[in-house]
């Protein structure tokens, strides 16, 4: 008997892809940012809200995934940007793989900024890296102040978490304070804001971490190159 | 629930690393999983077990070593295992900690046997 030393990821294959597609982003310079919440948390009203904001010459495109229909994609071309759905028959994710083969007729030198909606789903989507270069977690009050305990994964790794629905505050039993102190339990120091998609609330805040965000990304980018 | 796919790419992991192997066929193939990986061992175990029967892997065992949240301390260096998702440091009560592992979702090892050398799971396909 023999025991052969393997030490590599189980992902290996979607971690190879997905460092490829990073190596690609950085040559273009698009800051790429993975959207994951539960179902019905609201990453399509936040990227409607995010997009109407927009200037339209901005160089801004969605990848939007869904088990089934092309109803997400459908609700975000209206802002008349580039926008792809990703219909993934059953697969509760995305993977590396999917992002390359639906970025295959962009020319990514024509994007700044790439947002993947990932399949709605708190668990598997944390295991697979998209090439991103930060993931987003969006949590809505309805859904309780212990989520971040419960699916500490995707906390543990998201750089920010987006607090949504707040209008709703007023109707639910929901402890905010709570809910932020639970996800820097998970995630020490996590950026945190607190929105509405429906009033439009707080939607400042995240526009000023996305502009902070791209800045950086610019700046680190620039670095670079010099 | 994609512990089909990580079964899946553990599977094919092992099938590759025994093309290096001729003659020989894996007993045992160890994963680390982390405490923060998502993954969950006793549904990878089902999903393992359902996609390796009747084939040519059927008696591969999988073995799971379990990481715990563990974080090294910035202030005085002490390296703990994170409980109850408290990450200050038991030594100097420091907040200042980071993570060193937990997030592992790796093939550690493979067990491989030469066939005929011992009958203990051994194939009778040579």
């Amino acid at each position: 008997m023999d025991r052969v030393p393997l030490e590599r990821k189980v992902l290996s294959e979607n971690d190879r892809i997905a460092a490829e597609l990073r190596a690609r982003f950085q040559e273009h310079g698009v800051l790429c940012l993975n959207l994951i919440s539960s179902p019905g948390s609201g990453k399509t009203s936040l990227l409607e809200r995010t997009l109407e904001s927009l200037p339209r010459h901005d160089r801004v495109a969605v990848l939007t995934g869904d088990i089934q229909t092309e109803n997400d994609a459908n609700r975000l071309k209206r802002f008349h940007f580039p926008v792809k759905q990703i219909t993934t028959g059953g697969t509760c994710h995305l993977d590396a793989r999917m992002i390359e083969r639906h970025l295959a007729d962009w020319p990514l030198e024509d994007l700044d900024l790439l947002f993947i909606e990932n399949v709605g789903n708190l668990v598997c989507p944390s295991s697979y890296d998209l090439g991103e270069a930060a993931k987003v977690v969006v949590l809505s009050v309805t859904e309780g102040e212990d989520k971040p305990l419960k699916y500490p994964s995707i906390f543990f790794k998201s750089d920010l978490m987006v607090l949504n629905k707040i209008d709703l505050l007023p109707y639910v039993p929901f402890d905010i304070n709570a809910a932020a102190e639970n996800a820097r339990k998970v995630h020490p120091g996590m950026e945190i804001v607190k929105v509405s998609c429906l009033t439009g609330n707080g939607l400042h805040e995240w526009m000023m971490w996305l502009g902070e965000r791209r800045r950086a990304h610019k700046a680190l980018l620039q670095a670079t190159v010099s | 629930m994609h512990e089909m796919g990580i079964a899946n790419s553990v599977l094919e992991a092992v099938r590759t690393e025994m093309r290096r192997y001729p003659g020989s066929y894996p007993c045992k193939v160890g994963v680390r999983i982390g405490e923060m990986a998502a993954v969950d061992q006793d549904a990878l175990r089902f999903c393992f077990d359902a996609i390796i029967l009747e084939t040519d892997l059927a008696s591969l065992e999988l073995a799971i070593e379990f990481c715990p949240r563990r974080h090294r301390c910035q202030v005085c260096g002490r390296e703990f295992v994170v409980r109850d998702y408290d990450s200050r440091c038991p030594q100097c009560v420091s907040l200042e900690t980071t993570c060193i592992s937990g997030d592992e979702l790796e093939l550690a090892y493979l067990e491989v046997e030469e066939y005929g050398s011992s009958t203990v799971g051994a194939k009778s396909t040579q």
